[in-house]
């Protein structure tokens, strides 16, 4: 399922899949799953990798698809989408400002009223 | 077989609650993915970039209503508020979430609508003239010949398991709107020398990434044989079709293969088999559909002050001048209601514009809206003394643009916004256009004028039938665009030639708007459209303004 890379140090990838129930991409971190793309888990290790995968695949009842896809490791050391295909699944359609864009705004601002 | 009335239906309620039972079964785990897909497919649910999505088939894109404003209920219940017509006269819905589908399916069964054989390898909706029963130019109107076949090729148990997707079109009027050569049917109806009606069966068309225009494979077949040869034309496929090859698999790679003429002997011999199975129940069926679709009580009454307003209010001028179309009955005519205002999505609608769109139906348009293949809504019988009323209401509501057939008037596919499938985006490449014609001030003397945009070679947005078409591709990682020039799917069934290398995004206005340059340059008249300069001019005065630095 990984496409076309292997993970390392210089070339990481991230797990990503969609949810199961309701659709929108998930990313994977510590064998669980969540909707925020910075905190997905970089794999810099092959052999750890294609386990997390495995991992990921057999979590069928929650995930849809899972794969492994190269990334980028931002500035911040948080993971960075390496194309433009995952550039958008991280932040919803061009077109309109509803999708994980908007997520996040809200979620910014709950933080910040905490 | 399947009743199609639009009102609640028992088998479309069976339908929706056999998929919620499914659903039940992948969540718990009783089924998995690959066990599951199929059955979602077969229901009309992708699972798309961001979320799944559902497609609804509208019937060669007739909806009454009530049922525009079923969708509408689905939009705001089950979706972020909108729907997106598609090229294919159907509905989509990009946001639904999984365990709500089958509630969705619900409200649907009980206005007649479904998502039946909107995906899989069946045969897909059939999909005719948005003015059909309206179009001053027709020789009968293809609605009952359309829902005919829908009713028979609804769960027909043969045609489950076909090599690939199947799509049929029929076309009533003397000029084909339904772009009969690039379906894997075509259906023209036709009189014979002695007045008889029947149709021209065209076969083998396509687009996707081996574009082919269909072929005749019968000249004149009556009108009483649909059904047995249409059967034989998909059962001969269903044998000879290719199945080790996802891409070689549509029937048009099958005539190409084996040639027109070994079709057509097989075709000719498996319909004298099944014509002698057909009973006439058909043909009573037929009958009963042509009452179904007898033209409604046309008012015989004065325009009123109709040319009095257009005279007063250069937007209405504007707006009837470009968007309506001619009508077989005096007093009338077709509105073409736009999803191309600036800035706008191609094709998305609203609830409060499906609504709108359902009230003035009901008060001006005898009950009757269809969705075209361009992505826009056709109210087809609104009495001219009526029209300055609906104008005023479509354009409170944001819909009264009056660009239809013009360059803003773009088909773009969802794209990399939403499609899984896509290797660039369509939606930001059409608005850009629109915008920048518009900014120009250049729209209506540049004229009739088709730009189409798919996001990936499986060509949703039909680009090789555009006079521009624009494909989106992924080039080493940065979304780039090639530019086809010559399509036509309308007049002469055209597949647009590629002109060169791709543009990246960028530069894709500034390439097509030196091509209307060259083409204002060219032309010599003002009624010579685009495609007719290309036609008598060549592609190499476009190809030079496309890429001056070859020149």
């Amino acid at each position: 399922m990984s496409k076309g890379f292997t993970p390392s140090p210089a070339t990481p990838g991230v797990i990503t899949a969609n949810d199961l129930r309701m659709g929108h991409c998930v990313w994977m971190r510590d064998g669980k799953w969540t909707a925020d793309p910075r905190e997905a888990e970089l794999f810099e290790d092959e052999a750890i990798a294609e386990l997390a995968l495995l991992d990921a695949i057999a979590q069928a009842d929650q995930v849809v698809g899972p794969y492994l896809v190269e990334a980028k490791r931002g500035p911040d050391g948080r993971p960075e989408p390496a194309h433009f295909r995952e550039a958008f699944r991280r932040t919803g359609p061009s077109n309109y400002f509803h999708g994980k864009q908007a997520e996040f705004v809200q979620s910014e601002l709950e933080a910040s009223n905490v | 077989m399947f009743d199609a009335r639009p009102q609640h239906n028992e088998y479309l309620r069976h339908r929706a609650q056999q998929f919620r039972q499914q659903v039940e079964r992948r969540l718990d785990g009783s089924l998995t993915e690959d066990e599951f897909r199929p059955l979602r497919l077969m229901n009309g649910v992708y699972l798309q970039l961001h979320a799944y999505m559902l497609r609804v088939a509208i019937p060669y894109g007739t909806i009454s209503p009530d049922q525009m404003r079923t969708l509408a209920l689905l939009a705001e219940k089950w979706d972020k508020g909108y729907g997106h017509w598609t090229t294919r006269q159907n509905i989509q819905f990009n946001w639904p979430k999984l365990v709500d589908i089958p509630d969705m399916l619900d409200a649907l069964a009980d206005v007649g609508l479904h998502a039946i054989q909107t995906s899989g390898n069946t045969i897909r909706n059939v999909t005719t003239d948005a003015f059909a029963g309206a179009a001053a130019d027709e020789i009968a109107d293809p609605r009952p010949y359309a829902e005919l076949l829908r009713q028979w090729s609804t769960d027909h148990a043969e045609f489950q398991f076909l090599p690939r997707k199947f799509k049929i079109a029929v076309s009533g009027g003397k000029k084909d709107r339904a772009v009969i050569a690039a379906h894997d049917i075509g259906l023209r109806l036709v009189s014979n020398d002695k007045g008889e009606l029947g149709y021209q069966v065209w076969i083998g068309g396509g687009l996707g990434r081996t574009p082919l225009l269909g072929q005749v494979v019968r000249e004149y077949l009556p009108e009483a044989d649909l059904l047995p040869y249409i059967e034989a034309i998909i059962a001969a496929y269903n044998l000879s079709g290719r199945r080790d090859n996802k891409y070689k698999a549509r029937i048009k790679i099958t005539v190409a293969e084996r040639g027109l003429e070994v079709m057509r002997d097989e075709i000719e011999a498996e319909f004298q088999r099944r014509r002698e199975v057909f009973s006439g129940a058909d043909q009573d069926l037929l009958a009963a559909l042509k009452t179904l679709y007898a033209a409604p009580a046309f008012r015989n009454e004065p325009e009123g002050d109709y040319e009095e307003r257009r005279a007063a209010n250069p937007g209405f001028r504007s707006w009837t001048d470009t968007n309506l179309s001619a009508h077989k009955q005096a007093g009338y005519a077709s509105v073409t209601v736009t999803f191309k205002a600036p800035g706008q999505t191609p094709g998305d609608a609203s609830a409060e514009q499906m609504r709108l769109l359902a009230d003035l139906a009901e008060r001006f348009g005898h009950h009757d809206l269809r969705i075209s293949h361009e992505q826009n809504v056709v109210l087809p019988h609104v009495h001219k003394s009526d029209l300055f009323a609906v104008y005023q209401e479509l354009k409170a509501a944001g819909l009264a643009t009056a660009n239809a057939g013009l360059i803003s008037d773009i088909v773009a596919c969802p794209g990399m916004d939403y499609c899984t499938l896509a290797t660039a985006r369509s939606i930001p490449i059409a608005q850009e256009i629109a915008a920048h014609f518009r900014a120009r001030g250049l729209e209506e003397e540049i004229g009739r004028f088709n730009i189409r945009i798919s996001g990936c070679i499986n060509a949703c947005g039909h680009h090789h039938l555009g006079h521009i078409g624009i494909l989106g591709l992924d080039r080493a990682g940065v979304e780039n665009y090639q530019i086809t020039l010559g399509g036509d799917g309308y007049d002469i069934p055209a597949i647009g030639q590629r002109a060169g290398a791709g543009f990246p995004a960028e530069e894709v206005v500034p390439a097509i708007d030196r091509v209307i340059n060259a083409y204002l340059e060219l032309r010599e008249t003002p009624e010579e459209r685009f495609i007719d300069t290309y036609r008598r001019v060549g592609v190499a005065p476009f190809k030079a303004a496309l890429y001056p630095a070859d020149a």
